[in-house]
């Protein structure tokens, strides 16, 4: 417990846990995933898996968006940019993330015109100074993100601004929960939704999973606190034979969500028929694409994208991690091929991802641990 | 990138009816409140920001306490970053004293 005393309230943090340890069947073995790379990276800082009964076990789910881009899609937005007139702006997630030609910031290195922005719409104020060259936006991220590249793009066409476009990789949680439900080996038997792509889609979307997969999923907050919580509330649900959709971050999350980002993903946005997930491969109606009244914004449509495809290699197990069949470390490739400073799979690309994660905290402590074992 | 940053509305600005001055921890950025539409936020509340947009409104107690979050995660200062590199400028933080 070695974050235990930073937690805010501890005694509320001990009771909880024990209330936890008195709702869990120890006959039982108990599986629940978090979707949200918020929630696997603070798992991980907070060491909550010291404190939950060893029955007890939280499977990472695919909610990282830089883990789950197809690494062709890096390359198509980088090839675009080998043009010397464009601008590859994206968030500074993305600068290390590899594609086979290498990583944005080795591109820069290269000599390409890459800039880190903070917002969509710096990238669109990037384009009205520098009316000149051309600005692509490389966008990616959840429901959290899809709205503010969605106004930019508005605000681009009623600025009538024609040095700017998006090269669009929004993806869309619904369709991958529902692909890690629909696979064979799945064995979860609840999940703890997502926070922050809650306040934008809120939680009606969720419905379908407790009553048709007859799942309880409960929308957490991000403290230790608020996740202690929710694993209690899916627990009760658990015990009475329930399963329905609850909110522990109603301090946060509206029960229908922001009204006014829907509209405006709505406005700009349609589903793509398809998407490749890396780790889940091809999840139908699973990203969004910009719709064609906002085509000459799309840098999909304005320039010709090359449409590499890369595959990651068989060894690498992101699938069954991502479905929580194998656990990071179970996976071949753990720590030796595969690290956060060379990643091959997924989830070893961002520190949101579970293998990163599990990698950064867990497997660093062992090997600490190890070698300060006295031989 | 899930989590969001809490900040403080200090000014709006008339005839740009989007934008408002926000102050994150004694730093200062115009934010988009566009994604508030339904629901604006006046000059004097707080809200949770994402990618330099407004994303919902939030108490002063929720504020403070998500700040909290943002330190305890070791991600305050990784927040503050993106702040500061909010509108591509750097320049008009208040110098410590």
């Amino acid at each position: 417990m070695k974050f235990v005393d930073e937690f805010r309230d501890p005694e509320l943090i001990n009771k909880t846990a024990e209330e936890i340890r008195r709702l869990a069947d120890p006959g039982r073995h108990y599986r629940m995933m978090e979707v949200c790379g918020g929630h696997t990276h603070a798992i991980y800082r907070f060491g909550l898996k010291d404190i939950l009964p060893a029955n007890l076990e939280l499977i990472h789910g695919p909610g990282c968006p830089v883990c789950v881009l197809p690494m062709g899609r890096i390359d198509d937005g980088l090839a675009l940019a080998k043009d010397p007139n464009v601008v590859f702006t994206a968030f500074g997630d993305m600068m290390r993330v590899p594609g086979v030609q290498g990583s944005p910031l080795e591109h820069k290195a290269r000599g390409m015109d890459v800039r880190i922005v903070y917002s969509p719409s710096d990238a669109l104020k990037l384009a009205k100074a520098n009316p000149d060259r051309h600005i692509m936006f490389f966008a990616i991220g959840f429901e959290t993100t899809a709205p503010s590249t969605a106004l930019t793009i508005v605000r681009a066409k009623a600025e009538g601004i024609h040095n700017f476009s998006v090269f669009c990789n929004h993806v869309t949680i619904i369709p991958a929960i529902r692909a890690i439900l629909d696979s064979p080996d799945m064995r979860l038997d609840a999940f703890i939704g997502p926070g922050h792509v809650s306040t934008v889609i809120g939680c009606r979307p969720y419905v379908w999973i407790a009553t048709n997969e007859h799942k309880p999923i409960v929308v957490s907050g991000f403290e230790p606190l608020d996740m202690l919580q929710s694993i209690v509330m899916l627990l009760r649900q658990l015990k009475a034979g329930e399963a329905k959709v609850e909110n522990q971050y109603k301090r946060v999350v509206p029960w229908e969500g922001n009204r006014a980002a829907l509209k405006a993903m709505n406005q700009v946005f349609e589903l793509r028929p398809y998407f490749e997930w890396r780790g889940l491969g091809f999840i139908s109606q699973s990203a969004l694409r910009i719709r064609d009244s906002y085509a000459e914004f799309d840098a999909e449509h304005r320039f010709s994208v090359p449409g590499v495809r890369v595959t990651d290699p068989k060894a690498a197990q992101c699938g069954e991690v991502l479905k929580g069949v194998l656990k990071p470390a179970q996976c071949k490739l753990f720590g030796k091929e595969c690290t956060p400073e060379h990643p091959v799979g997924a989830l070893m690309v961002s520190s949101e991802g579970s293998c990163a994660a599990y990698y950064n905290y867990e497997h660093r402590k062992a090997m600490a641990s190890s070698l300060a074992w006295p031989a | 990138m899930c989590l969001a940053i809490p900040g403080k509305v200090i000014e709006l600005f008339p005839g740009m009816p989007y934008l408002a001055t926000v102050e994150v921890a004694g730093v200062r950025r115009k934010v988009d409140l566009g994604l508030l539409e339904s629901d604006m936020p006046e000059s004097g509340d707080w809200v949770l920001i994402h990618v330099g947009f407004a994303m919902s409104k939030i108490s002063e107690q929720d504020a403070l306490e998500q700040m909290q979050t943002l330190i305890m995660l070791g991600e305050s200062e990784q927040a503050m970053q993106e702040v500061r590199g909010y509108g591509l400028d750097n320049a008009d933080e208040p110098k410590p004293s």
